[in-house]
């Protein structure tokens, strides 16, 4: 799959100030990425969300961000202006959060949400705006494209709401797409439907996407390649394939500690916290 | 030495496992005190009300004058000076002494609205909030109505049914005050009465009482506690109101508003009769705001999970 | 064996909206059993119903033999407590762990309760450095830890479950999920757990019942559920999105 470099992280660190002083959230992290699917998994205060907030710019204002490089189609992202950011961010560069419900604007329906999107990165008429936003709700598998672009977020499912959310989020055409646990607010069925959906689109359009999960068996049967991190480091980097083989106490110890269906084990392995593997 | 012991008392305070009751009390409280201490705003209302309570406690011994007899033929209207700070009134009496022991009837007022009207306002908000239904609008209809009234207006009927006098006053004050604490007490209710900390102890078995009394009440205290104090200004000023309009503290009670009301007529020429306790009324309720929108910062239940 | 829960009939009715449509299910002294379905299958609602916090339209329930009617008093809660899903919704902002445990000894006029507030903690394996913390000082799972101390200072026979892992990390769901194994085993406990994830239910319970849309799709043994004996499609489809990801 992967083939030129789209994206390339080297010594990314985030660094919040607290009352009590400096927090690091992310300390060193370094990966590259073509046009693949790259999970990036860790537990909560992995540092795995502020990873893909640092490269899609959304840190928060009062924190730090510096890396070594981090640079995106060459372009490096940490020295070009703010507007240059933005005018990437949503145009060659999207994200997916976790919660449709808080990612949409409430008071604009569906199908405006995703015409304004469009037409704030091209320039086109309403009318053929129109035309693509339908065919984008089609493309993500939404049944009645119409019906669907006059409703508001409310009036969705989440799954429903998911799908406009990326519809949204496709419709420029993006290069990158980082998805921030995109499905872990729905059922386990609907999840499923979400995540075929993206795979067929990302695969069609040969976007490089980042999945960030807490889930590491969900994201190793959808990505190539893995990223485990723990304490603001990666502690691993392996293909998803080659899970099974994973070095890292820590991997091992995820895969392991969750029950599966036909493997009894009682009590389940639980994880022995190293204080060497934050170090 | 003594830096190491305010270091390790520190962080006694601070402790992530605290060993017992007490020390987890402190530890919370010490952690407001420092939330509220870093607002220096909030430290120059809390020096002034501080102030104030010195001030009306030791009355007798920092007022040069007696507050309400007067040297009407030597002392009249006299200019501040060195023999009277904030000059005299028209009956001779010295300003400044009347202020001091002015802060008495001010606090006196302030703290009985608080000490009844809060409670009162927190009882009906936080059984009307829990127990919903007919209960809930009865309660707050009843609230609405007193809402519906300009305060001033219907402390000035309460006084005037009741008579004109500082207790009145303080009473009329009382009955119009409460209303908005209801309300918000009312408001924090809804927002917890159906979180699981809630449900939790309604699954053990407890009376909608000890709910209320115990679990939700103790939520909305700090908010109303925030309300209350940046009222107080307004308490203030309502009872020099009615004092100014003469429902309220009679002559010759050194109230402020009176003061005010009755230099009003030589404002022109002798404007320091109204200034000095107007400046006064000023500076305490200026106090009582801040202190309030420090309160408002440190214990705010929203910001932090403190 | 004696049912320690037996439901007939049940329905749940929200402003017309019907949450639960004629359920029935019985649960075994000391069993263990699980509900299992999608947003909306109304299965916590069926915990809400049992322990009086959702309105029941009709049918009945019974606890230890005893029919329960609209309102459930005292005695009730010392044989029923409930774990909650969000452990950080279901301990009081301002309460220390010490208050939160004195809370159902006072409630129930229990006396020794300085012993039992020390050996609940004990069992859910949070020493005695916990007990004067705030919620706040507490990790995801040392709170659910402390919720489930709650639940069991009283000393309940029945515990009921709603979704007590979904929130925690996966290496913290599983301490948790041994906790409450072992707690169950050592005082021999019913459990009536609700979940998502039928890889939790098949591992905490003995028997399941899969719901949609407030009504019962099947009742399965969790060794029929390992060896894919299911009969609905319903249930393929769950058993199927929880092996993951299957590229086509």
């Amino acid at each position: 799959m992967s083939g030129d470099t789209l994206l390339e992280v080297d010594d990314l660190r985030v660094t919040f100030p607290t009352r009590t002083g400096l927090v690091q959230a992310v300390r060193g992290v370094s990966f590259s990425l073509g046009r693949e699917r790259l999970g990036i998994v860790g537990e909560s205060g992995s540092g795995k969300s502020q990873t893909g907030r640092a490269i899609m710019g959304l840190t928060p204002p009062q924190a730090q961000v510096s890396a070594r490089k981090l640079a995106f189609d060459d372009i490096d992202l940490l020295s070009i202006s703010p507007r240059q950011r933005r005018s990437l961010r949503g145009n060659r560069i999207a994200m997916i959060l976790q919660d449709p419900k808080y990612s949409l604007d409430p008071v604009m329906t569906i199908g405006r949400q995703i015409v304004e999107t469009l037409r704030t990165h091209e320039k086109v008429s309403k009318a053929e705006a129109r035309e693509r936003a339908l065919a984008m709700l089609q493309a993500v598998q939404i049944r009645d494209p119409a019906r669907v672009f006059d409703l508001y977020p409310h009036e969705v499912s989440g799954g429903m709401g998911q799908r406009a959310m990326i519809a949204m989020m496709l419709i420029t055409g993006p290069e990158l797409m980082i998805a921030d646990e995109p499905t872990s607010a729905l059922d386990v069925t609907v999840q499923l439907d979400v995540l075929k959906i993206l795979d067929k689109l990302v695969a069609e359009r040969g976007m490089g996407l980042i999945f960030i999960s807490h889930d590491l068996r969900l994201v190793s049967s959808f990505c190539d390649r893995v990223v485990v991190m723990y304490a603001g480091k990666v502690v691993e980097q392996i293909k998803a394939s080659e899970l099974r083989d994973a070095q890292h106490p820590y991997t091992r110890g995820l895969l392991n500690c969750m029950p599966r269906i036909g493997f009894e084990r009682h009590p389940l392995p639980v994880l022995d916290r190293k204080p060497e593997w934050a170090a | 030495m003594s830096a190491e012991i305010i270091q390790s008392r520190r962080e006694w305070l601070l402790s992530d496992r605290p060993a017992s009751r007490l020390q987890a009390r402190l530890g919370r409280a010490y952690v407001t005190w420092r939330r509220f201490s870093a607002n220096r705003l909030a430290l120059i209302g809390l020096l002034i009300i501080i102030a104030l309570l010195v001030v009306a406690a030791l009355a007798d011994v920092l007022a040069p004058y007696s507050p309400t007899i007067g040297d009407l033929k030597n002392a009249r209207l006299l200019p501040p000076g060195a023999a009277h700070w904030f000059g005299t009134d028209d009956l001779g009496r010295d300003i400044y002494s009347r202020i001091v022991y002015g802060s008495r009837w001010t606090l006196y007022v302030v703290i009985l609205v608080a000490v009844i009207a809060a409670p009162i306002g927190l009882l009906v908000g936080t059984v009307a909030g829990y127990a919903g239904g007919w209960t809930d609008a009865i309660l707050m209809r009843i609230t609405d109505i007193f809402l519906a009234f300009p305060k001033l207006v219907l402390a000035l009927a309460f006084v005037a049914a009741l008579g004109p006098g500082i207790e009145n006053a303080v009473l009329a004050i009382a009955i119009t005050s409460w209303p908005p604490y209801a309300r918000i007490a009312r408001a924090e209710t809804l927002t917890v009465r159906n979180s699981d900390y809630i449900k939790a102890v309604q699954l053990m078995g407890a009376s909608p009482f000890r709910i209320v009394l115990r679990h939700i009440m103790p939520l909305c205290v700090s908010s109303l506690i925030v309300r209350v104090t940046l009222d107080m200004a307004g308490i203030i000023l309502t009872a020099a109101g009615l004092g100014f309009l003469g429902l309220g503290a009679q002559p010759p009670l050194p109230e402020w508003g009176a003061m005010i009301a009755s230099g009003r007529r030589f404002i022109l020429d002798q404007w320091w009769v109204a200034a000095a306790p107007g400046a006064a009324i000023l500076i305490v309720s200026l106090g009582f705001n801040l202190l309030g929108d420090g309160l408002r910062d440190a214990l705010d239940p929203r910001s932090g999970d403190q | 064996m004696t049912a320690a829960i037996a439901i007939q009939g049940l329905e749940v009715v929200f402003d017309r909206f019907r949450a639960l449509k004629g359920v029935s299910l019985e649960v075994g002294e000391g069993q263990s059993y699980g509900l299992v379905g999608e947003s909306g299958s109304g299965k916590s609602t069926l915990l809400k119903a049992i322990t009086g916090l959702a309105p029941v339209a009709s049918g009945t329930v019974t606890v230890n033999g005893k029919t329960l009617g609209k309102t459930r008093d005292k005695a009730f809660y010392r044989d029923v407590q409930m774990v909650f899903q969000d452990p950080y919704g279901s301990l009081h902002p301002r309460q220390t762990v010490d208050r939160l445990l004195q809370e159902p000894l006072a409630i129930h006029g229990i006396a020794d309760g300085e012993k039992r507030i020390e050996r609940a903690l004990d069992e859910v394996g949070l020493g005695k450095g916990f007990r004067f913390r705030y919620a706040h000082q507490l990790s995801g799972g040392q709170r659910q830890r402390v919720a489930i101390a709650r639940a069991l200072i009283l000393e309940p026979s029945i515990l009921l479950l709603d979704e007590p892992t979904s929130a925690l990390d996966a290496s913290v769901q599983a301490e948790v999920l041994n906790l409450l194994e072992e707690v169950r085993r050592r005082r021999k406990l019913t459990f009536l757990m609700v979940s998502h994830d039928l890889a939790i239910i098949t591992h905490m319970c003995e028997r399941l019942m899969v719901m949609q849309n407030g009504e019962a799709v099947e009742t399965l043994t969790a060794s029929q559920l390992i060896g894919h004996r299911v009969s609905e499609d319903y249930t393929r489809n769950l058993l199927r999105a929880s092996e993951g990801f299957v590229r086509v």
